[in-house]
């Protein structure tokens, strides 16, 4: 291929993202599995980088799981979607960043679709009009989160008080990026890098010092798809899924793993305690295992926030020898104190999985 | 041993650098045929005895292909030679013919 021609592809993929006055949706799971994440991106872009991020605390869940699930059809996704754009209009932005990638996912899909059959939006605004009296304009622009850090990226490493090194020796960390399916399988020119070559995190990885490891299984899904987690009988599948990743990435020696979706970090995080379990198998080093991270946790951590306000103690992969390695300053001690120094319990260790 | 409900299921990645190939090799030079299915599956879509025994002819040859030459018995032991398969064949493969060559390579080297 020639090179303008390789060019010309790469540029349908890049994404010029808006710098400035965004209207923020949260995760329906991500405040339950990993609660200090959504706070962290509004601590940096509010306060670390000065932006307008508005949320409101009457925006719902956008229906994705539901939807994903065969529970509901498209029709009710999507009044539920235009009543958070009507909250939007109310709020008078244009902006719109999810911090969920299934909702990123059901978003685009839901604005393709309209964009494809405009009579039915016609029929949603009717529909949301009658259940709520309420009228909406279309965002102007759609992002996911991380699109904000992948463009923020490089105004935090000029603020970062750390970096993805190892501080023995100055080496890059071996960092595996796992992108979620959601963000840009469905619909490819949405993501930053198409669905084959996803650079949204690459990208912060690179410019905060590791290293992105290119492996066998990179673009596999973690193993959460609604129907395989959410069905009993379909666990197994799921944690097949993960074990296949982890063996792929095995070889590699992944000091950790960075992703962008809500199910990704907490599958790949906790069932490496259920394969120690299962195998007696741990990947980490030493007996522990390679520790998962949001990627405003990993923004927090360079930054320079104290690990436990990120909620890392609410990770199964103990993240210790990870901080260690970067040399991040932690009170053991405080581990398990909540706000106030409120005493928040500790967890019973597992068998096989080394954790503190 | 699973406390949970569900377990890891044995991955299904074949490596083909440790299967023996060679009497599929062989197959496919007394049986160029063997090499032109494209598995489309119109073989098995119309073949009478796929429903109740699972025979294919295209699984057959998927089989040889992968070292997995056991599959490949059993469901061959299924075929009635009618030859309603080398009828719609796109390819025009022989297949009834292919059935028979494949039974006397493997056969012969079972015998060895």
């Amino acid at each position: 291929m020639i090179y303008q021609g390789k060019q010309k592809i790469w540029s349908d993929y890049q994404k010029e993202i808006p710098d400035d006055h965004w209207f923020y949706v949260r995760s329906c799971i991500r405040q339950n599995f990993f609660p200090g994440s959504e706070r962290m991106m509004m601590e940096i872009c509010r306060n670390v980088l000065g932006k307008d991020f508005y949320e409101t605390e009457h925006h719902t869940t956008c229906g994705g799981i539901a939807y994903h699930c065969d529970t509901i059809p498209q029709e009710t996704a999507m009044t539920i979607v235009a009543r958070q754009f009507a909250l939007m209009t109310e709020a008078g932005y244009e902006n719109y960043v999810a911090s969920c990638i299934t909702s990123f996912g059901n978003y685009t899909e839901i604005l393709e679709t309209w964009h494809e059959f405009p009579e039915l939006e016609a029929k949603i605004r009717e529909m949301l009009w009658k259940a709520c009296r309420k009228e909406f304009n279309k965002p102007k622009y759609l992002a996911h989160s991380s699109d904000l850090i992948y463009k923020y990226r490089n105004d935090i490493a000029e603020k970062a008080r750390f970096r993805l090194v190892d501080k023995e020796n100055g080496e890059p960390l071996r960092v595996v990026e796992h992108i979620g399916c959601h963000y840009s399988k469905m619909f490819p020119s949405k993501g930053v890098g198409g669905a084959e070559y996803p650079y949204v995190l690459a990208g912060m990885i690179e410019s905060w010092g590791g290293n992105v490891i290119d492996y066998p299984e990179r673009r596999h899904c973690c193993g959460y798809g609604f129907r395989q987690y959410h069905v009993k009988a379909n666990r197994g599948y799921s944690l097949s899924n993960t074990h296949k990743k982890f063996e792929s990435m095995e070889p590699y020696k992944p000091d950790m793993i960075i992703t962008n979706c809500p199910g990704c970090p907490y599958f790949l995080d906790r069932w490496q305690y259920v394969i120690a379990e299962m195998e007696g198998k741990t990947y980490g080093q030493n007996g522990y295992g390679i520790p998962v991270l949001t990627y405003e946790e990993v923004a927090g951590l360079v930054l320079g926030y104290d690990p436990w306000d990120l909620g890392l103690q609410l990770h199964q992969v103990a993240v210790e020898p990870l901080l260690d390695k970067i040399g991040i300053e932690y009170c053991a001690e405080d581990k398990y104190k909540g706000l106030n120094r409120k005493d928040i319990m500790r967890p019973g260790l597992p068998e096989n999985l080394k954790c503190f | 041993m699973s406390i949970f409900g569900f377990r890891i299921s044995p991955s299904s990645a074949m490596n083909l650098d440790t299967i023996d190939r060679s009497r599929f090799e062989e197959l496919c030079r007394i049986e160029p045929d063997a090499a032109r299915c494209m598995s489309c599956g119109a073989c098995s879509a119309t073949c009478p005895a796929s429903e109740f025994s699972g025979m294919s002819v295209r699984k057959v040859l998927l089989c040889l292909q992968r070292g997995k030459e056991e599959e490949a018995f059993r469901m061959m032991n299924n075929c009635m030679l009618c030859g309603k398969c080398t009828m719609v064949c796109p390819r025009g493969i022989n297949t009834r013919h292919l059935i028979l060559s494949i039974c006397r390579i493997y056969d012969k080297e079972d015998k060895r």
